[in-house]
């Protein structure tokens, strides 16, 4: 067990920050659900944090000259780098504190990006600061596309999904590939601890943040992020959509620690695929076919979480 | 005073990178830089050196680290060639405007296709307006002290910019010189700890790289533009401070015989050293002819090139690159523009020559002294010659 | 469009084009695009702060009495607080012209 988490008491309902990290006044989308998850990761970090942000939407709204919204330091340099810039942060303040050329200080370093920074074209930057052991954590906050240049499918964009690159038509019916598992990738680099969480389940996302900061060595946290704009769903659902895909199982809450895979939430009834899909016009157009494929698959999947769970 | 040694230029490079204590690298393997890596892994394994070195799995995430590093105020370092600039290329306009002062050596090395490990500059040609500071070294000793410099300007709180030392891939990197290697205790007198005028750091929270837009883009990218025109007098005084405590001096341009010469040659890197022989040997034989060497790039010395081309009627450019489709070769184009419609102005040639390691040899320098002597006279069609290509 | 009152000639161009005051967004005031506002009724209201917890723009703030007030300043008006409200004490009302 790791010694760092067995002292974390966890966040209550009852002692929630009141620091927040951003500040408002942020360009987000009425309703943004990454940004209501970044919020969330930034209450659980507290003000001890360099932030290495990848390109994108929470890039965009967050710093439009000369504004800022991060009350703490934050960088960004790219779409790709932000784990690999985070990891020359790491090392400078290795260096200098033992040099003593900086206070001694503990201070997190989050790298964060979307599903098209992190599982699609910055995964090698990643992977190559997950194997190299550098004491940061990464956090993915997932809407599924890539939103900010107008909603293209992304290695993380799921089956039948509508994007205006996976669009639905005469020969096809919006994206055809499965759901890239990127939180199985990250696990495999044997890194202490992966994550996947919701912000409809606050504290469980809060405490999930914390604990990769905690732990020593890198840490991977895959959030699940609504979009209104690019799913075509009302603002005001946003939270409720991040409940209904943990609820019909097709975003399932776990942790693996150091290899372990825990569900942080079993699903023992759940609801049908069917009832997150409404509501979102990205799915408007799903077959009857699709839909019980995909529930089919939904189930599959599950199950093999589930015996991931109990075999370790 | 220093240890004359003979030695690899880049054990040597790596010697004054240590001596310059360098606090992160971020290097990723790439013929021929390698031998500069390689042996700062030794000194860093050994405890010669404290300092974190980053081994990162690509070239992009190298200058990525480099970025952050810098960023968090470390004196920071790395070297690189050419596939791996050119996949550096998009984090290498990053530094420059976000005032990141990150050294790099530039083994310069031809870009495929056809893959080429071999020497010439079209590596950092096709990286020329990425808004660093960027010397030319000509031998091995200067480039142990162009590196020394390169740390001192970067560093300098009114410039803070990246700074790149090129080097010739193997004619320089893989070759065996006497080389003086510096004390400690005099580097330590020319290079105080970098201290940089902003850090990430908690206690003042600092949001760097936000999004420019379009009221301030242009404004950012003037400001860059000036600061690395201003920078010229921070290089020039280091210089300066550098022949006071290590007794040999830098120009941002050197002469050789140039005095009434009525062709001079213009060369940048190693081949200098061989124009210099190609020099006396023309002088021998009574043609009137000289030698420009530029070791600093950019920012362009135009006034410095201007006096140093003294009244030479006749220029012969050295182009270590070919852009096609282009009207000359990188350095003839610059060297064009500083003259034109200026009074008494020279005529310019571009001679592309030395691509992908091929020979510039004595012969071939007289050959292109001719040539430029002819084409005075009788102006060529192009701009440019590829010279010493096969036609058949 | 965002407010201009920073930008300024390149000789005043911030070092390195970076951001030195934090959480200045805070002088934008995104309450501007909302067409609907949230209306607590106090009655209903158990003061459990999910309107604080789930508001993306960090609009809400507790008053000494325990409430959660949002600030109209910044609230884009998204619903969201009346939506997740487990008492239903929040109505989205439309703002007027």
């Amino acid at each position: 067990m790791i010694t760092e988490l067995e002292k974390f008491k966890g966040f209550s309902a009852k002692n929630l920050p009141k620091e927040e990290g951003l500040a408002p006044g942020h360009r987000a989308c009425q309703g943004c659900g990454e940004v209501l998850a970044l919020r969330m990761v930034m209450k659980a970090l507290g003000k001890d944090v360099i932030v290495c942000c990848a390109t994108g939407c929470m890039e965009i709204v967050t710093t439009p000259f000369p504004q800022t919204s991060w009350q703490v330091p934050w960088i960004h340099i790219a779409f790709e780098n932000a784990a690999s810039v985070a990891s020359g942060v790491e090392a400078a303040r290795k260096v200098l504190m033992r040099k003593g050329r900086i206070p001694k200080r503990h201070v997190d370093i989050l790298a964060v990006g979307g599903d098209g920074a992190t599982g699609d074209i910055g995964l090698s930057w990643i992977s190559g600061a997950m194997e190299r052991g550098h004491d940061f954590l990464y956090v993915c906050l997932d809407n599924e596309a890539y939103m900010n240049t107008g909603v293209q499918r992304s290695g993380c964009t799921p089956y039948g999904a509508m994007t205006t690159t996976s669009p639905p038509g005469k020969k096809g019916s919006g994206q055809v590939t499965w759901k890239k598992n990127v939180p199985a990738i990250m696990a495999a680099h044997g890194i202490p601890y992966v994550a996947t969480a919701s912000p409809a389940y606050f504290l469980d996302l809060m405490n999930k943040v914390k604990k990769a900061a905690l732990v020593e060595g890198p840490a991977y946290v895959h959030i699940y992020s609504p979009c209104p704009t690019g799913w075509g769903s009302a603002g005001e659902r946003s939270v409720e959509f991040a409940k209904l895909a943990v609820e019909t199982r097709i975003f399932p809450l776990y942790e693996v620690i150091e290899g372990r895979y825990v569900i942080s939430r079993k699903i023992t009834k759940p609801k049908p695929v069917t009832e997150y899909f409404k509501g979102q016009r990205r799915f408007r157009h799903l077959s009857e076919d699709q839909l019980s494929f995909i529930q089919a698959k939904v189930d599959e999947e599950y199950a093999r979480l589930m015996k991931l769970s109990e075999a370790t | 005073m220093g240890k004359r040694v003979g030695i690899e230029v880049s054990i040597a490079i790596a010697e004054a990178v240590k001596l310059a204590r360098a606090e992160v690298i971020a290097a990723y393997p790439i013929t021929p830089q390698t031998h500069i890596v390689e042996h700062l892994s030794e000194i860093i394994a050994n405890g010669e050196l404290d300092a974190e070195f980053i081994t990162v799995e690509s070239e992009h995430a190298a200058m990525s680290c480099c970025c952050g590093s810098s960023a968090a105020g470390a004196r920071t370092y790395t070297a690189t060639s050419s596939q791996g600039l050119a996949l550096m290329s998009e984090i290498l306009y990053h530094p420059g405007p976000m005032r990141l002062p990150i050294v790099m050596t530039v083994a310069n090395r031809a870009l495929a296709a056809p893959i080429s490990i071999w020497n010439d500059h079209q590596d950092i040609m096709a990286q020329r307006d990425i808004g660093w500071i960027q010397t030319f070294a000509e031998n091995g000793q200067e480039a142990v002290d162009l590196t020394l410099h390169a740390f001192r300007v970067a560093e300098d709180r009114k410039v803070s910019l990246p700074v790149i030392v090129n080097i010739d891939g193997f004619t320089l990197s893989h070759v065996i010189e006497p080389i003086v290697i510096p004390d400690q205790e005099e580097v330590d007198a020319y290079l105080p700890a970098f201290k940089p005028r902003v850090r990430l750091d908690v206690k003042k929270p600092v949001t760097m790289g936000p999004v420019g837009i379009p009221e301030v883009y242009t404004e950012a990218k003037m400001a860059h533009n000036e600061a690395i025109k201003a920078s010229k007098r921070v290089i020039l005084q280091g210089w300066k401070e550098f022949a006071e405590i290590f007794g040999r001096e830098y120009n941002p341009v050197e002469t050789y015989r140039s005095e009434d010469a009525e062709v001079l040659l213009v060369t940048m890197g190693s081949i200098s050293e061989t124009a210099m022989t190609a020099v006396d040997a023309m002088r021998d034989k009574g043609t009137s002819v000289g030698l420009v060497r530029i070791r600093l790039w950019r920012p362009f010395p135009g006034p410095e090139f201007r006096k140093a081309a003294g009244k030479a009627s006749v220029l012969a450019v050295i182009d270590r690159c070919l852009p096609p489709g282009a009207v000359c070769g990188p350095v003839g184009a610059e060297l064009r523009s500083i003259f034109y419609k200026m009074p008494g102005a020279p005529k310019i040639f571009s001679f592309v020559a030395g691509l992908g390691g091929r020979d510039v040899t004595v012969e071939l320098f007289e050959e292109i002294v001719d040539k430029a002597r002819a084409y005075a006279k009788k102006r060529p069609t192009e701009l440019y010659e590829v010279i010493g290509v096969r036609e058949r | 469009m965002a407010q201009i009152d920073a930008i300024v000639g390149w000789k005043d161009l911030p070092f390195g084009c970076h951001v030195y005051e934090p959480g200045s967004t805070a002088k934008f005031r995104t309450g501007d695009w909302r067409s609907q506002r949230p209306v607590l009724d106090k009655e209903k209201c158990i003061r459990c702060g999910m309107c604080w917890v789930f508001c993306p723009d960090m609009c809400y703030s507790q008053t000494e009495e325990g409430y959660f007030e949002a600030n109209m300043e910044y609230c884009k008006g998204c619903g969201i607080c009346a939506h997740e409200c487990p008492k239903d004490a929040i109505t989205m009302v439309p703002e007027e012209d």
